[in-house]
């Protein structure tokens, strides 16, 4: 083995001076931690982050007090069990989970698919592969347009068979865009936005426009008896 | 400023502020988040590019200032509530008609509450996007996910309070979802509803989890979501 002074470590107060840092690269995991930049800007938190925070909360309170002068909270009748509003609308954050429960059996719109979306949410940081978020068509493209087009392929006709268009046309929608940097070789500056995007980022963009669209149908284009109606 | 200089040197202020005035050298600086109680969940230094609006659109902290206002518009709406059937509408009714400032109270309530489920979803949009969750992070994002499971039930169980027509369809909406689940589900909607239907158990259910036990899990991992932060490294 070697000398014991060889292990030895520079000691000094300054970590700017003498930076100490021990890393443990296990074999076949990539490197996935950063690397810190010593020279980073520092700045002292006061007063700078604190001046931000104050004026922060301050046009927190300021925004919330005009609104409140100017709209009123709704208050309806008094409740009463024998009068069924039609239809009778969740708040508006769970809109677009009963515009699923009008679309897919209970149990896979009510329990199945919430359970899921936490689920996919919380795995997020430890869906390994791909840490570094390479875009999509980075590696291998028709391999990967084979694979993405057949799991959006069989999710549609899924989704078709239930009739849930409110579904099947943002999806649709963003298969186009995720396709569309393979498809289209003259590059801009949108396309090499939209071509850096893994497929984590394509999956949570997706979550994010379909979640987005039903609370808008439910809020806005459904009346009694949750059929289609037109806000205007 | 004369009167304010003077009173920076007296015993007394000194004895309460321990920063002496003026702050002058950045060691003043250390000391005045040193400290303090409050400020002192902050590290001396930060990271310049951290704390600029285009990094983090100050999400996480609007999200926090608007739960402190629930807070404290919330306290003072208790002061005027029953959870009780009709109380508890006549109560909101007090609250546009009779009291000082009451409808204020309430909008304010209402509108902090709608937004802080807006910012919180936005926050962690802009978390996943900056790629913020990656490692040492990855425990941190799972405690924002309860964070924001915690959030929409806070901004659910408030939604009964009223006991409006809005309020009880609403809730007869969500909970006939409870009654999906395999096996249980029958059994947990009683329980959340303290009957076959909503009535004045539920009420008073609602108020608790809404006044006490949910706000009290909010604090909480608020608490451990910032420490996390700090041991994390600071913001990313
Ligand atoms: C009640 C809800 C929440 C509050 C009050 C809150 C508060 C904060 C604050 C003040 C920060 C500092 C940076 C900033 O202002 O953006 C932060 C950072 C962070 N939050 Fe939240 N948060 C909440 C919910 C969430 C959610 C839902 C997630 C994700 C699912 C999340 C994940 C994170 C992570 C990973 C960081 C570290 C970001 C970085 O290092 O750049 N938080 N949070």
């Amino acid at each position: 083995m070697t000398k014991k002074e060889e292990f030895e470590i520079e000691i000094s107060s300054d970590s700017k001076a003498a930076i100490q840092r021990l890393a443990i690269v296990p074999k076949k995991t990539p490197v996935k931690y950063e690397q810190e930049k010593p020279e980073e800007n520092l700045v002292m938190t006061f007063p700078n982050l604190i001046i931000r925070e104050i004026i922060c909360f301050q046009i927190v309170v300021i925004v919330l007090s005009i609104i409140s002068l100017f709209f009123n909270a709704p208050l309806e009748e008094l409740a009463n069990p024998q009068n069924t509003p039609n239809p009778a609308k969740a708040p508006w954050y769970f809109l677009g989970l009963q515009e699923l429960l009008h679309t897919f059996p209970p149990v896979v719109a009510g329990v199945l698919m919430p359970l899921l979306v936490v689920i996919a949410l919380i795995i997020i940081p430890y869906f390994d592969i791909n840490i570094k978020r390479a875009g999509l068509w980075n590696k291998n493209p028709e391999k990967t347009l084979l694979v993405f087009s057949s799991v959006v392929f069989v999710f549609l006709i899924i989704m078709f068979l239930f009739d849930a268009f409110s579904i099947l046309v943002p999806t649709l929608l963003i298969y186009i865009l995720a396709v569309s940097p393979y498809l289209i070789k003259k590059r801009n500056a949108f396309i090499n936005n939209i071509a850096s995007l893994s497929l984590a980022g394509w999956i949570m963009t997706w979550f994010v426009s379909v979640t987005v669209i039903l609370i808008i149908i439910g809020t806005y284009f459904r009346g009694p008896g949750w059929s289609w109606v037109w806000p205007w | 400023m004369k009167i304010l200089n003077w009173l920076a040197q007296t015993k007394i202020w000194q004895s309460i502020f321990r920063t002496k005035l003026p702050i002058s050298t950045n060691l003043d600086k250390s000391l005045v988040i040193f400290n303090s109680l409050t400020l002192h969940i902050h590290p001396v230094k930060v990271r310049l590019r951290a704390i600029k609006f285009s990094y983090t659109f100050y999400l996480g902290m609007i999200s926090f200032f608007l739960f402190v206002l629930l807070i404290v518009t919330g306290i003072l709406l208790m002061l005027y509530y029953q959870p009780a059937i009709p109380h508890a509408y006549n109560n909101m009714k007090d609250l546009e008609f009779v009291v000082s400032n009451g409808s204020y109270l309430r909008n304010m309530h209402r509108w902090s509450a709608h937004l802080m489920v807006i910012t919180v979803f936005l926050h962690m949009l802009r978390v996943f996007y900056k790629g913020a969750y990656k490692p040492p992070r990855e425990f941190n994002w799972i405690i924002g996910i309860v964070l924001l499971i915690i959030t929409l039930l806070l901004s659910y169980t408030g939604y009964l309070l009223p006991y409006d027509q809005l309020s009880y369809w609403a809730v007869t909406v969500g909970t006939n979802i409870v009654q999906y689940i395999p096996i249980a589900g029958e059994k947990i909607r009683f329980l959340l509803l303290g009957g076959n239907e909503i009535g004045e158990y539920t009420l008073v259910r609602f108020y608790v989890l809404h006044c006490v036990i949910l706000p009290l899990f909010m604090v909480l991992l608020i608490a451990l979501h910032f420490w996390r932060i700090r041991k994390d490294g600071g913001l990313s």
